[in-house]
């Protein structure tokens, strides 16, 4: 009796088996037709930067290699210091960022006092208004406090991230009671404990959070247009600004050059550190 | 009585509070004052001007065509963003062929600079040369000027935002695709129950408060993400691709005019606020499933 049942079944068992393997090649077509749309600017650049600017639009496998794209563009603007600034400017916003919010998080996390709801509250409002969008009003405090033009002027309104603060209280909040209260019995003191106890557990979150951080602010844009105007202030992004709007007259290979260069850092650390970089956004983000 | 805990407290927020209030809520309210005066000019100093940056403001047709510009621009970035990236992060969650490429390739464009991507996009929008007029040519359509004429030039730059941010919101759905248990899965196979349904029927609600945490951050984004304008069009032609941080930085740091300047911040606050109040309700209203 089973047997006959198996029997009128398999043609339609057959066709669901068939039904299911097209479905997954469009699935994979689909996932991967997708990834090289995706990756087809930056493979542009790429090919662009390393082939003579002859090769910009005519796509031949064994077109010649060269260097003297990065070269010319590397000549053609003071990228060094640009770079420095850089360095020096993501350096300073996430070390402040991470002293600020670490002690205004545990304030938050396991203190208890008068206007702790209203001052949180106030913190998250961050999240939405932020100080990208207040140019007019901060530029003017920086100009009172005379500090246009300097790489300082460019972290001061991102030293305290709400969205630190909150990372941070979330993390505190899950360290155990026993532990706070075991290491309040041996004496030892509020930063202490902040330091030996709370800090060390927070390491991860800490960790994802600079990713974050360097990213958004290596890649800021807005803000250091607005207030810097000379070399020694500039960063990166607004030196490719103005290296590649003033002299029209620069070939395309160049400034995809240039726009490598810019991006360069972000980009390899990023793929060698792939798979920490989407555990640390996917942290950052959930909570 | 003032408890030690307190001061303990205090102390341990004042330094984030003082920059916090020095660079965000100080200046916001300082903002909303200064929409109310008008700008100094000269040896002219800055007077009382009552509702008038108001008033221009609502007289002013480039403010108007700004507007309905960034309206146009969320009304694309938004939905269109959270669509690929739901699908990149349906691609990716499971095994599949080449899986840490895919991932590499979908997330790539959020950590380069926009500003930087907008020169390598700037080629392909060239008109004749660019990448999307060959593709044109071999189907022996006429070139067009992508950025440089009205109709189309607002519809590249919102090409952009969407390429450039969907790699990161997929991290969100990859997260929340993670926590749906293989069990659900495995029961809905024995049923007989297609993808789609099953997409559509525990899937798509179970990631609902990421759903509405993408949006969220994908509407900021459409008010917030404006670098690739000043690289690719200025604005133009004609200011048919400005968005109003973009105009915003236009009248405040090229013509100076920093009480209209203030004015138009005070539209884009109030737009991030009911943004945050909305966000609050809608989570209120349990959309969580946890």
């Amino acid at each position: 009796m089973t047997t006959v049942a198996i029997d009128r079944e398999s043609p339609s068992i057959l066709a669901a088996a068939r039904e299911i393997r097209l479905d997954r090649v469009l699935f994979v077509t689909g996932a991967w037709a997708l990834a090289l749309i995706w990756l087809l600017p930056l493979a542009y650049a790429i090919w662009t930067a390393f082939h003579p600017s002859a090769y910009e639009t005519r796509f031949e496998l064994l077109a010649p290699l060269t260097l003297e794209n990065f070269v010319r563009a590397w000549n053609a603007a003071p990228f060094a210091r640009y770079f420095l600034n850089t360095i020096v400017l993501v350096t300073m916003i996430l070390t402040a960022q991470l002293v600020l919010c670490t002690l205004a998080a545990f304030a938050f996390a396991r203190l208890e006092f008068p206007g702790k709801n209203v001052l949180f509250a106030l913190v998250l409002v961050q999240l939405m208004v932020m100080p990208d969008i207040l140019l007019v009003r901060n530029y003017a405090t920086m100009s009172a406090l005379g500090l246009v033009d300097t790489i300082l002027a460019i972290g001061l309104p991102y030293f305290a991230s709400g969205f630190a603060i909150f990372l941070l209280r979330q993390t505190f909040k899950t360290v155990p009671k026993e532990l706070d209260e075991a290491a309040r019995v041996e004496g030892c003191s509020l930063l202490g404990l902040l330091w030996r106890v709370y800090v060390p557990l927070a390491k991860p979150t800490m960790l994802a959070f600079g990713l974050v951080s360097v990213s958004n602010h290596w890649n800021n844009f807005l803000w250091p247009l607005i207030i810097t105007s000379s070399v020694e202030t500039r960063p990166l992004t607004v030196g490719l600004s103005i290296f590649a709007t003033t002299d029209s007259g620069i070939e395309w290979s160049i400034i995809n050059a240039a726009t490598l260069i810019t991006s360069g850092p972000l980009l390899i650390g990023f793929l060698l550190f792939q798979r920490q970089f989407v555990q640390s956004f996917m942290r950052a983000g959930i909570k | 009585m003032i408890k030690r805990e307190w001061i303990h407290a205090w102390l341990l927020l004042l330094p984030a509070l003082v920059f916090l209030f020095g660079f965000t809520h100080l200046p916001a309210v300082q903002t909303f004052i200064d929409s109310f005066w008008s700008t100094p000019r000269g040896r002219r100093p800055s007077t009382f001007a009552g509702w008038d940056n108001y008033a221009r403001m609502m007289a002013d047709p480039i403010f108007m065509r700004v507007m309905v510009n960034n309206l146009i621009y969320a009304a694309i970035t938004i939905p269109a963003s959270i669509a690929i990236s739901l699908w990149m992060a349906l691609f990716v969650h499971r095994k599949i062929a080449g899986l840490g490429f895919l991932r590499m390739a979908y997330f790539t464009p959020t950590v380069l600079p926009l500003i930087a991507v907008a020169n390598i996009w700037l080629f392909f929008y060239l008109p004749g040369f660019g990448l999307f007029d060959q593709i044109r040519g071999l189907f022996g359509l006429r070139p067009v000027n992508w950025i440089g004429q009205p109709s189309t030039a607002l519809y590249s730059i919102t090409a952009v935002t969407v390429w450039n941010q969907a790699g990161f919101f997929m991290i969100f759905f990859l997260a929340a695709l993670q926590t749906i248990p293989e069990s659900l899965r495995e029961a809905a196979a024995l049923e007989g129950t297609s993808r789609w349904t099953f997409f559509w029927r525990v899937t798509w609600p179970l990631i609902m408060p990421t759903t509405l945490f993408v949006s969220v951050n994908a509407t900021i984004n459409a008010f917030r993400m404006v670098d690739h304008v000043f690289v690719m069009t200025q604005g133009g032609p004609n200011n048919a691709s400005s968005l109003l941080l973009y105009y915003i930085y236009d009248q405040g740091f090229r013509f100076w005019d920093t009480a209209y300047a203030a004015t138009l911040t005070v539209v884009m606050v109030v737009i991030l606020a009911v943004i945050g109040i909305g966000q609050f309700f809608l989570l209120d209203r349990r959309v969580h499933y946890r």
